[in-house]
């Protein structure tokens, strides 16, 4: 991480002194910003440098700092990076601040899809959209004469045909690393299956026939991973697929530019994107919608949040668009989807679409306890009613504790 | 001495230690009977969020904490007493799985889960670091001079590396496809999955562990071994003793207080086991106390951190040292009483 911030800074300093003329905008004090490290935002912070002045801070654990930076007062950065996932502690403690005026002064050049609205005022301006969905190897699939799989069942008679082939090391990967990921995956099947997380008076609602149902699935799908599922993450999963060791999985759409990375993947070409898989008939593909993108600290005097905001924009333009087109999904005008593209839009646009990640304190709660407990499910330690109270249990006492329930 | 002047020397130590020692000690105390929970309200919102070509606005209920008038959260802070202790330790339903013999349902308890991990790990650990740390100290106590220096400088390299990169290549040699899995593979000539299940995770923290922890033993061992009497030695081997003889009745009674100087600062140590849950990504399989307490310290993406639970949780930790150093302080305080007569 640190070597990436270096090499970072070291780019900013070569482009500083040759490209300051890209650039329309220079700030007039030095603006810093908290992101996170993939891609896009090394794209977005890149092209923030081009304008000089900039401290640009990437840091996969952003989310665990930013809170704390933006209620410091003065806040330590005037630009955060943000996910839909973590906004939510920001908003609640009142950091950031509304962008209504900044985006009718400066904002020309957004779409107003990228506005994230919340009671009306403008809290985050988005760049890019994520989700989980559908990655496979189009040979292997063509070989053996399988259609493109649109539900899991049928990615899982897919995933038998295969591993009866043998072409691959195991069938199906899976981001199912005990924590986050896990409770991640969770989630993606569970609203697949229609279920809701929390009822409208906070109590839990997961030890549901919805919940049954996503953890029977997931055990299902389990049998054709790598027995170290537990231990899988994004990045685990991303380099399973380069090393042509599955041959499908349900991954990041951030993730699928390194597919066809000739330095790390041996790949390059055969993985193709499609829509996430539905758990049910008639349901939402079971994925979650997520957005990143910037906000703009409350802690700030206000010539600080207007310069931070002017050069915000300056990195969410066409012109860094067009030179990183692959590097996400984007929301900002200039973008072509591309082929790999294909499967996250898919995504987005289905009918009925997909729900956008619910985050709120309760799904922070609720997000944490499924990691914590759902393990114990897949060691074949507790049965999924089992497993489902003890998440349950564990929700209801970090709510009271958190003083959300009585 | 006088009073003054041992007052004047270890006042600062003592000042020191009350401030960074015991005074977080203190407020951790206090804040495990406490609850510190922000003054919430429920608030209808319209949230608006990008799908690829266009928005989708939902209207939600969503809880808020009350801002004051500076922008600060309103919190109000309540004595609950054992209360937060009461949520880690789970006693209801661990004497329920207890009473009724069901260990798997007494280890779906975090806190039973983790003290089990945490207990055999120490002892486990204990005699095989001062073993293997005292075999090492009198094989290079034994090795030619010219050797010497280059054994000692082999034997002390894993102590050297910082404890989470060490416990990462281990885990890179073992996960997937690392080479020593593709090693064991071809010779057992069958599939190995070392991170599926618990046994195996354990028993490469354990290895991890002696493997780190033995050269800090031999160290101190060799450094021991110098100062034994070698007359006493010479004279045992006039009387017959062999090797194994001299080793039980001369040697490690001459070293009997520096395995109990090892074996406080290992038990205090291992105790603490955290760096291997996190390196070899175990959570999933086992957990440790001091895991426990970071998970509960850990915020959450809405922010969320159980700060009282982890105050508890780290109590009891302290409890649990504690509790594993009396034999051993008790003897050091016999030993020393003794020897001032």
């Amino acid at each position: 991480m640190m070597l990436k911030r270096l090499a970072l800074a070291g780019a900013f300093g070569l482009v500083a002194s040759t490209a300051m003329a890209d650039c329309a905008y220079e700030p007039p004090m030095e603006i810093r910003s908290l992101s996170a490290a993939f891609e896009a935002w090394n794209a977005v912070t890149g092209a923030w440098g081009e304008c000089g002045n900039v401290n640009a801070e990437l840091d996969q654990e952003f989310r665990t700092k930013q809170p704390s930076a933006f209620a410091a007062n003065p806040s330590l950065y005037h630009i955060g990076g943000v996910a839909n996932g973590t906004i939510t502690p920001l908003l609640n403690e009142g950091t950031i601040r509304p962008l209504d005026d900044l985006v009718a002064e400066y904002g020309q050049n957004l779409s107003p899809n990228q506005l994230i609205r919340i009671d009306g005022q403008i809290m985050a301006v988005a760049m890019m959209v994520n989700t989980q969905h559908l990655m496979y190897r189009s040979d292997i699939l063509e070989d053996l004469g399988i259609e493109v799989p649109t539900t899991w069942d049928e990615v899982l008679a897919a995933a038998e045909v295969i591993q009866e082939a043998g072409v691959v090391d195991y069938p199906l990967g899976g981001t199912m690393k005990s924590g986050w990921n896990l409770a991640q995956d969770f989630n993606n099947m569970f609203v697949g299956f229609g279920g809701t997380f929390v009822n409208p008076d906070s109590t839990p609602n997961v030890n549901s026939e919805a919940g049954v149902q996503t953890l029977e699935m997931m055990m299902r799908m389990t049998e054709y991973m790598d027995p170290e599922f537990l231990v899988s993450d994004s990045t685990y999963v991303q380099q399973q697929f380069q090393q042509g060791r599955i041959a499908m999985a349900n991954l990041w759409a951030s993730r699928a530019a390194a597919m066809n990375d000739a330095a790390e993947s041996q790949v390059v070409g055969l993985v193709q994107t499609s829509a996430a898989p539905l758990a049910m008939e008639g349901g939402v593909p079971a994925t979650t919608l997520w957005w990143d993108g910037i906000v703009i600290a409350a802690n700030i005097p206000d010539e600080e949040a207007e310069a931070a905001f002017r050069l915000a924009m300056e990195g969410l333009d066409e012109a860094m668009v067009t030179a990183n087109n692959d590097a996400a999904i984007w929301l900002v005008p200039g973008y072509q989807p591309t082929e790999m593209a294909e499967g996250a839009i898919a995504t987005a646009t289905a009918s009925p679409p997909p729900p956008s990640y619910p985050s709120s304190s309760q799904m922070g709660l609720m997000h944490t306890a499924l990691g914590n407990e759902l393990p114990a499910f897949f060691t074949g330690d507790v049965s999924a009613e089992e497993a489902l109270a003890a998440v349950e249990a564990a929700y209801t006492t970090a709510a009271q504790e958190a003083g959300l329930l009585e | 001495m006088k009073t003054r002047t041992f007052l004047a020397f270890v006042g600062p130590s003592v000042f020191l230690m009350l401030l960074f020692i015991a005074a977080p000690l203190v407020s951790v105390f206090i804040s495990s009977f406490q609850v510190t929970q922000p003054l919430v309200e429920q608030v209808t919102e319209e949230v608006c969020t990008p799908g690829f070509l266009t928005q989708t606005c939902t209207t939600e209920t969503v809880t808020r904490p009350i801002l004051d008038d500076d922008g600060n959260i309103v919190t109000q802070t309540e004595w609950v007493g054992f209360t937060s202790y009461d949520r880690v330790l789970e006693p209801a339903r661990a004497w329920e799985a207890i009473s009724s013999f069901d260990y798997s349902a007494l280890m779906q308890i975090d806190f039973w889960a983790a003290l089990r991990f945490t207990l055999m790990f120490t002892l486990v650990t204990l005699p095989l670091v001062i073993g293997v740390g005292l075999a090492i100290a009198l094989a290079v106590n034994n090795a030619a001079r010219s050797i010497r220096g280059p054994i000692i400088f082999v034997s002390l390299l894993p102590f050297i590396i910082t404890p989470v990169i060490g416990a990462l290549s281990i885990r890179w040699l073992f996960i997937g496809d690392g080479i020593l899995v593709l090693a064991l593979e071809a010779w057992l000539d069958r599939d190995l999955a070392l991170f599926a299940q618990a046994w195996t995770i354990e028993l490469m923290m354990l290895f991890y562990r002696v493997w780190h922890v033995a050269p800090f033993a031999f160290v101190i061992f060799y450094a021991g071994l110098q100062t034994v009497n070698q007359d006493t030695l010479e004279s045992a081997i006039i009387d017959g003793a062999n090797r194994w003889d001299r080793l039980r009745y001369v040697i490690v009674p001459h070293l009997m207080p520096l395995i109990i100087f090892i074996s406080l600062i290992h038990l205090m140590d291992s105790y603490r086991v955290f760096d291997e849950i996190v390196g070899f990504t175990a959570q999933a399989h086992v957990i440790s106390l001091q895991w426990l307490t970071f998970d509960f310290l850990q915020p959450d993406d809405a922010g969320n951190r159980a700060f009282s639970r982890a105050a508890a949780s780290s109590m009891l930790t302290m409890v649990g040292i504690v509790i594993l150093l009396i034999p051993l302080l008790r003897r050091t305080w016999r030993d020393h009483k003794g020897s001032s007569h």
